[in-house]
């Protein structure tokens, strides 16, 4: 793979701003070159399909088009959010072709549906088969690391491909070529709260306190994911944890391109490890 | 000259509501060979059939078509008509406008179009059928029942008791099958092994029954009432004539860390062991995989302790031939592997277990001595929670179907569950309660209602293994709209009731149909439940679909039924529908003996009058010939064809649904 | 000799297939009488004629068909090892193989002719089959390649 379409998305940009970091280093790395995506817009994640139907379609099928026209063959959509619309939608058109029309009207753009949507585990597997370990100079040895993978990266027939949605495994080859070791436990596909980090918080409070609880029962050391809004509800609400008396004591959540990037041993900083709310860089001093 | 009779059923309104049966007859009347055609409101009736028979004698009728359901329904009884009013049953065929046509269709022109074609098809092929005699065949008066579960065990007795001889073949070393697995039975709470027992003694000791344990059917040839079967005996390596069960050799042999496929792995068994106190042979047998000696060739301990000289470490698998006039098929079941939930742990947590776990640890004989124990550490469950459905009524993962005894079985756990452990608590998780049997409906609400066992409406979600060793369970209270959590000591499934694994491989030895959950496939659903579509074999118990205890012994002694009813006889007829050889033309390749799946093409010579022989031809036995016809189209030079379906009448069928244009000019005959 | 005249045209739509379905006795019949007693609705285009095995079914049966008219026939039977005489199906797989290579080369469009394996058990895929054919050979057209003189215009 010499170069591959890069939708970041709106989370990349902002809040997940370490897994473009981090995904970035990691493609430098492997001398694999990212195509942004030119003139993309919001996926529309969560609030466009509580809106209407024809909207949550038509904002992914205009990236798909732009990408299309740009001549790429494949996109990388690092957040499990905009890969869970791009890969849907791309599906939904596949079953249901007549849609293609009635999107081009509304977007003005026309679209055969040929580009590929690859999510943020296809892609570091990808690169770890094309011999991206061979590069891991700082591997992190037996650290122990919970997967976790909640719902976008797990769920969604033909969306989630070759993995099984009760009891994935799709990280775990990345993790130990990290050095890392695979901590089995039971909170693996739990939703954190999702979207309700806004509306609700108190909910996502609840549900990634069980997930981190779990995690800390099973004698992890830190959670691995791959979604900005996973990553945000157990890094950001770990105060809120505490002050509502749902934790006790911190557990770093990586990305798993950060850990990857520090077993490739990139400098902490340039993977956005200093950029977390709960403390991540101790981690970066487990590298042997 | 052809005097063909129609013979048109409305067969209520599920004919006549899409096929204008009048037009229909009308239409009839105008075939050529027809002299008499006409329809009724249900022909298989006795005015119906009074009739056929009557049209039969008026008429003088030289064949006859009844346009009515499928042969496979009716065929016999209109045959039986025919006969009866003096015309051979064989000049009588039937037209499907019912299965293949009123049922199928709605538009009343194309239904009707399609009967009189339909019609017109089977008229033109009567006329080509010829008077055929019933072949007779011999009956071997003995009964081969594949199975030694109670089903199996259930036909053995029954057909003992009929005075015909029974070989009860089961595969594993003991008979009993699921049922002496059972702590309990439901719905009087009678002890398993104590009504079971009994049985299995007597099936092993009664005059008329050969018990072939430790034995699996390798092939079957032949046809009903002369069937062949091969029986594998595996070796057992304990001569059972010098066996006494002392137990002096699983005393001391030191492969002792086998799980016990009896107690569900609860327990260890030896590599030299019987499967439970009340094995029937109780005789031990060797497990080859596990014996020190017949795997690296040491040890022998066993042998040297058998005060009788009983261990033979040389003993190999005999192949056994068995003539039979019949088999009965009671196989039993399994129960579904539940590592494919992910969501309820992937078959990983030990303490979560199945139905059959839960018996094990319930039976006064068994790994626990009847108490209720965490297979983990051995602890007693404070709280145990029974889930429903696991795998039934789910198409995704598990199976469609129900598996119909869950219910009753899991009532039956939490009451055993709560007479053991005083002060427990059993949680229910349902979908439904299916209880229908006699006393069942009552007994669940003594489970509620008695011994406080809590029914949760709603489905489990979740069920994994917190740190602590609590088991978490997550599901849904549906009645009360809220979502409910479980913290259990021990959880039990129930596992959907399937087919073995090897059914399958048993069915087409057999040639006998399998559903898509691979359950055997029986005559017909309503009316030949304990049938199959092959002559001569039965079915009974839960191979057949899930079902009870009381409805395996009955199913059992309605095939002992039917397998009685076949040796009433000393002479079985057989369809007349057989193959034969035009000997002039016959060339001798041998194409059709080969092609013949019976082996009932053989070669004949014929003889010129000093006994010389002039040519030799092809020959069908026609007590073999089942009547497939694969000899015909094989035959280059058409020199063999099959009764009942000849070259002439397929043909002549074909050209009758030939569309042709009115009025042009056509070929045809008459 | 006069033939009635068979109805097969539908006045509405026009050109309506006629198909002749050579099944087995003991699977696809049956399976036909399953869908049956289920009352699922199939096209009322095809005509099934019951042979014992598909093992008695010859090619000579199938031409047979189609000059006579059918503008697709299909065969059907036994899955592959559930034959009710062991092994008719096989013998019919075989000579299948070799009859649609027979068919392409004297130039005669092959998927006029239908095979398949229906079991007993398989109502709902008789039906679906059924339907299908005719589906595909009503957009095929008529098919008058062997004898064009029987066809309408």
């Amino acid at each position: 793979m010499k170069s591959i379409g890069y939708y970041p998305g709106c989370a990349l940009a902002c809040s997940g701003i370490e897994l473009d970091l981090s995904i970035r280093e990691l493609s430098r790395l492997a001398e694999v070159e990212l195509c942004e995506v030119a003139d993309w817009n919001c996926c529309g994640a969560s609030s466009a399909h509580s809106t209407g139907h024809d909207l949550a379609v038509a904002l992914p099928y205009r990236v798909l088009a732009l990408a299309e026209a740009q001549g790429l063959t494949e996109v990388l959509a690092p957040c499990a959010s905009c890969f869970s619309r791009l890969k849907g939608t791309l599906v939904r058109l596949r079953r249901n072709p007549e849609m293609l029309e009635k999107m081009a009207g509304l977007t003005g753009r026309p679209c055969r549906n040929s580009v590929a949507v690859v999510n943020v585990l296809e892609y570091l597997n990808r690169l770890l088969k094309d011999g991206l370990a061979g590069k891991f100079t700082a591997p992190l040895k037996g650290v122990k690391v919970a997967a976790y993978y909640g719902c976008l990266l797990s769920r969604g027939e033909d969306i989630v491909e070759g993995d099984d949605a009760e009891n994935p495994t799709g990280m775990e080859a990345a993790i130990r070529a990290a050095g890392c070791e695979v901590v089995p436990w039971n909170f693996a596909t739990e939703c954190c709260g999702g979207a309700f980090s806004l509306a609700k918080p108190e909910a996502v409070v609840e549900l990634s306190a069980a997930i981190l609880g779990d995690a800390e029962q099973a004698g992890a050391q830190m959670i691995v994911t791959g979604c900005p809004m996973c990553h945000s509800n157990l890094d950001m609400r770990q105060r809120a944890m505490s002050a509502a008396g749902r934790r006790t004591g911190s557990m770093p959540i990586l990305y798993l391109s950060e850990l990857l990037g520090l077993a490739a041993g990139i400098a902490p900083k340039a993977i956005g490890l200093d950029r977390h709310f709960t403390d991540a860089m101790s981690v970066a001093g487990r590298s042997a | 000259m052809a005097r063909v009779g129609v013979f048109i059923c409305h067969c209520g309104e599920n004919i006549a509501r899409t096929v204008d049966v009048a037009a229909a007859a009308a239409a009839a009347a105008k075939f050529p060979g027809v002299v008499y055609s006409v329809d009724y409101k249900y022909m298989c009736s006795d005015p119906g059939q009074q009739l056929i028979r009557k049209a039969i004698a008026d008429h003088k009728l030289t064949g006859a078509v009844v346009a009515a359901c499928s042969p496979r329904m009716h065929e016999n009884t209109f045959r039986r008509a025919a006969a009866a009013a003096g015309m051979n049953p064989y000049l009588l065929e039937m037209a499907n406008v019912r299965e293949h046509c009123a049922w199928v269709h709605s538009d009343r022109a194309a239904a009707t179009a399609k009967a009189i074609d339909l019609i017109r098809v089977m008229v033109e092929k009567v006329k080509r059928n010829r008077s055929l005699k019933t072949i007779t065949v011999p009956v071997e008066p003995t009964a081969v029942v594949i199975g030694g579960g109670i089903a199996g065990i259930q036909a053995a007795l029954d057909i003992a008791a009929g005075g015909k001889q029974v070989v009860l073949i089961e595969k594993s070393p003991s008979l009993g099958g699921h049922m002496a697995r059972l702590s309990e039975t439901f719905p009087t709470l009678d002890c398993s092994q104590c009504i079971l027992t009994p049985r299995m003694v007597e099936a092993a000791n009664h005059p008329n029954i050969t018990l072939m344990t430790s034995s699996e059917v390798e092939s079957v040839g032949g046809f009903v009432g002369n069937f062949e079967v091969t029986v594998r005996r595996k070796a057992r390596y304990v001569d059972p004539a010098k066996c006494t069960g002392c137990g002096e050799c699983w005393s001391k042999c030191p492969s002792k860390n086998i799980p016990s496929e009896f107690d569900a792995g609860l327990s260890r068994r030896t590599a030299i062991y019987r499967a439970s106190p009340q094995a029937v042979p109780n005789q031990p047998v060797i497990d080859a995989q596990h014996c020190l000696m017949l795997t690296k060739g040491r040890c022998g301990v066993c042998a040297k302790v058998c005060p009788r000289g009983a261990i033979n470490f040389k003993d190999a698998d005999e192949l056994v031939k068995v003539k039979a006039g019949a088999i009965v098929l009671a196989t039993g079941f399994e129960l579904w592997d539940h590592s494919a939930y992910g969501e309820y742990g992937a078959g990983r947590i030990a303490d979560v277990i199945d139905g059959f776990a839960f018996e094990r640890l319930a039976s006064a004989s068994g790994p626990t001595a009847g108490e209720i124990r965490r297979p983990s550490d051995g602890a007693e469950p404070k709280t145990v929670v029974f889930v429903q459905c696991c795998g039934s009524r789910d198409e995704k993962v598990g199976v469609k179907y129900c598996s119909k005894i869950c219910c009753m079985y899991t009532a039956k756990h939490a009451m055993l569950y709560a007479h053991k452990v005083h002060g427990g608590r059993a949680v229910v998780f349902y979908m439904d309660i299916r209880s229908a049997g006699k006393g069942y409906d009552e007994f669940v609400r003594r489970a509620i209602e008695k011994d406080g066992a809590e029914y949760i409406r709603g489905r489990v979600s979740k069920i994994y293994r917190r740190a602590d060793g609590k088991i978490t369970v997550r599901g849904t209270d549906t009645l009360a709209g809220m979502p409910v959590t479980v913290e259990a000591d021990m959880v039990v499934l129930a596992d959907a009731v399937t087919p073995r694994a090897d059914a399958q491989k048993l069915a087409r030895m057999l040639g006998v149909a399998y559903d898509a959950d691979g359950f055997f496939s029986e005559a017909h659903p309503k009316l030949r439940p304990v049938e199959t579509a092959v002559a001569g074999v039965y079915l009974a118990g839960a191979c057949q679909a899930p079902k009870d205890i009381p409805e395996s012994v009955s199913q059992a002694s309605a095939a002992a039924a039917k397998v009685l009813g076949l040796f009433s006889k000393p002479k079985l007829e057989r369809e007349p529908i057989v193959s034969h050889v035009n000997r002039i033309t016959c060339a001798h390749c041998r194409a059709c003996i080969n092609a013949c799946p019976y082996k009932a093409i053989e070669d004949f010579n014929i003889l010129d009058r000093s006994g010389k022989v002039l040519r030799t031809v092809s020959n069908v036995n026609e007590g073999l010939c089942q009547g497939c016809g694969t000899c015909v189209s094989v035959c280059r030079s058409k020199s063999i064809d099959l009764d009942g379906f000849t070259d002439e009448q397929v043909y002549l069928q074909i050209a009758a649904l030939e569309p042709v244009e009115a009025g042009a000019k056509t070929e045809g005959s008459s | 000799m006069e033939k009635t005249e068979t109805i097969t045209e539908n006045a509405r739509t026009g050109f309506e297939p006629h198909i002749i379905a050579f099944v087995c006795n003991w699977c696809t019949y049956a399976g036909a009488d399953l869908a049956g007693t289920s009352r699922l609705q199939y096209a009322p285009n095809v005509r099934i004629i019951k042979l014992p095995c598909t093992g008695r079914i010859d090619p000579l049966l199938v031409l047979k068909a189609f000059q006579g008219g059918a503008d697709a026939v299909l065969v059907s039977g036994c899955h592959p090892g559930d034959c009710h005489y062991t092994s008719g199906n096989y013998h019919a797989r075989r000579r299948w193989s070799v009859f649609g290579k027979l068919l392409a080369f004297a130039g005669i469009d092959g998927r006029r002719l239908y095979f398949s394996w229906v079991s007993a058990a398989e109502g709902q895929k008789f039906a679906d089959l059924i339907n299908s054919i005719t589906k595909e050979v009503h957009a095929a057209g008529p098919f008058d390649r062997i004898n064009p003189a029987r066809r309408r215009a």
